[in-house]
């Protein structure tokens, strides 16, 4: 049998540990990065300082950039949090013309390459004549943030019994009470998970940014802008230093608030067979989640 | 609302479901109508149409232009071909890495050391898609860790950045976990008996892997494929950081336009060669079963 002989199951280990290493040295590396003291990007470092975190922390560019991104990803958040509830309720409550259709209509803005995303969002604005603004970028990001929480909270509907619903109605409980006293604890575990990597989802986000942003920086794009021109590149490092951080930390928490249903599995093993044709940038991990 | 009002109007509302499931809908088809299916529509759309070369004013009368300069222009179908050779060579390059990573991780490691693996594969894949790119950068650079390992094992030094190579490296990477997930998937649910079976009548190693596990696993790795092959297809970003002279993308092509040149029309043309292409492809991901792997 394949993987059996000892040997070929060293093979085997050798090639796991080999991707794994892979997989961690550039991140490892570009941790490091920011511990350079120096302001010529080589390797080896000279050393392992903290010089350039003040100021970085400092620099009023990656404030504002920060502050946009932050009030961009809560924001959509927020949003895809309202928007993506409803949806779920209704493809798990009810049967209509078009239900088939609904998880496969979410799944378009990550599902298409980014930059039809983005242009669609694009000509939306200035179709509109809206300027760009704050506004601009959270429509953007709502847009592909909704599937995330979609799926979460779909998945935990699935699960969950509508005989407490009923049952709640039966001891005198309105619609309200129900949902307040309810439904809501059965699902407020996947709707915070489903939040929480709406937000890194957002916070990261830069090809469907950069056509919904106009002039303005998010912090991907700050990035992105001063790597092309080679500006500044100490304090970059530590931005990007502190990026991997905040977009790892929501999906821990996600991590552990859905083991069970094991949201981030998604993307590989997206539920509801055939649903929706699957692709996806990164985000689509977290498009997904296995009830 | 005071309660009497409020039992009112909640009887009301479950005894008409259509209501309910009306007032539910209301948002998300209202968002995703409005915003996004209408501007993606239009954006189509547009591709039929034309940009004043005077005024620079979209022009609303249908054309087909937009195509006719991408099929006659060469540079255009240089940019084609190569970001769909990129992306397929990349497609390829996740299927040898992921396959016998995703068989150790699936029937060979122990319990907790699978667990292990999983978030091993999924940190990367949660962590900032541009960080990494940049991070390759500056490993390929000319003065990164790439040539000052080359060189202290008397290898010489590699230029490797800035170019098509990096970017098959580059992209090869991101991607990988989105390989691995489903391909990880389909080889654990192989059961056991197949492979036994297969080693009873006395085929191993290769010929079990060709003849029994590959056929089963197929799904799983076409699956893992549209990701790859559609996330290359419609990237700028790699490009533009780690790619050269010659590293041009359908993408950027597509961001010029629409944010330089203000030509949405040729930008939504040009967008639709991925388009096309991954809806052919996910035709035939279909026939191949792709889409229960998933």
């Amino acid at each position: 049998m394949i993987g059996t002989g000892r040997w070929s199951r060293v093979a085997f280990a050798v090639w796991a540990g080999l991707i794994i290493l892979f997989l961690f040295f550039p991140i490892v590396i570009i941790m490091l990065y920011a511990f350079n003291p120096s302001n010529v990007q080589s390797w080896p470092l000279s050393g392992l300082s903290t010089r350039w975190f003040s100021s970085t922390w400092n620099n009023t560019e990656v404030r504002q950039a920060l502050s946009l991104s932050l009030r961009a990803g809560l924001l959509a958040t927020g949003i895809a949090m309202v928007i993506g509830t409803m949806a779920a309720f209704a493809v798990d409550r009810f049967r209509f013309f078009g239900r088939q259709a609904v998880s496969l209509v979410l799944i378009l803005p990550i599902a298409l390459p980014g930059i039809i995303t983005g242009m669609a969002l694009n000509s939306f604005i200035s179709f509109n004549n809206l300027t760009f603004s704050l506004l601009t970028i959270v429509i953007g990001h709502a847009t592909f943030c909704i599937v995330v929480v979609y799926n979460n909270v779909l998945a935990r509907l699935r699960r969950t019994q509508s005989s407490l619903i009923e049952a709640s109605m039966d001891l005198g409980a309105d619609g309200w009470q129900t949902f307040r006293f309810v439904t809501l604890p059965m699902i407020a575990t996947a709707l915070v998970a489903g939040g929480l990597l709406a937000f890194a989802l957002s916070f990261d986000e830069i090809v469907v940014t950069t056509f919904t942003a106009g002039a303005q920086n998010t912090l991907p794009i700050w990035i992105f802008a001063h790597i092309r021109n080679g500006q500044q590149l100490p304090q970059v490092n530590v931005v990007v230093l502190f990026v991997i951080l905040v977009s790892l930390i929501p999906v821990a928490l996600a991590q552990r608030l859905t083991r069970d249903t094991g949201a981030l599995r998604s993307g590989a093993r997206a539920p509801a067979a055939g649903a929706a044709p699957p692709a996806g940038p990164a985000r689509a991990a977290g498009a997904g989640a296995i009830s | 609302m005071n309660a009497a009002a409020r039992t009112h109007a909640s009887a009301a509302l479950y005894r008409r479901p259509w209501l309910r499931a009306a007032l539910l809908l209301s948002a998300p088809s209202g968002w995703f109508v409005l915003i996004y299916l209408g501007a993606l529509f239009l954006l189509f759309l547009s591709a039929l149409w034309s940009v004043d070369a005077f005024s620079g004013k979209v022009v609303h009368s249908w054309t087909l232009a937009n195509f006719e300069t991408l099929i006659k222009v060469p540079a255009y179908r240089t940019i084609a071909l190569r970001t769909i050779g990129i992306a397929a060579a990349v497609t390829v390059t996740d299927i040898l890495l992921a396959v016998p990573f995703a068989f150790f991780a699936a029937r060979i490691a122990p319990k907790r050391l699978q667990a292990a693996l999983f978030v091993a594969v999924l940190i990367p894949l949660w962590s900032s898609y541009l960080v990494r790119v940049f991070a390759w950068r500056l490993i390929l650079a000319k003065d990164g860790i790439l040539n000052w390992f080359l060189g202290n094992i008397g290898l010489g030094s590699l230029n490797i950045g800035y170019s098509n190579w990096a970017m098959w490296i580059v992209f090869s990477y991101i991607w990988l976990p989105f390989m691995i997930l489903p391909v990880w998937a389909a080889i654990e649910r192989v059961p056991d008996s197949f492979l036994e079976a297969s080693a009873d009548l006395g085929a191993h190693g290769w010929r079990s892997f060709r003849l029994v596990l590959l056929p089963l696993i197929l799904p799983g790795i076409v699956a893992g494929s549209i990701f790859t092959f559609s996330l290359t297809l419609g990237d700028f970003i790699t490009p533009t950081l780690v790619g050269g002279a010659g590293s041009t993308f359908i993408g950027n092509v597509v961001y010029q336009e629409v944010g330089i040149s203000n030509n949405v029309p040729f930008a939504a043309a040009f967008a639709t060669v991925p388009l096309v292409v991954m809806g052919i492809y996910l035709l035939i991901a279909r026939r191949l079963g792709a889409f229960e792997a998933l």
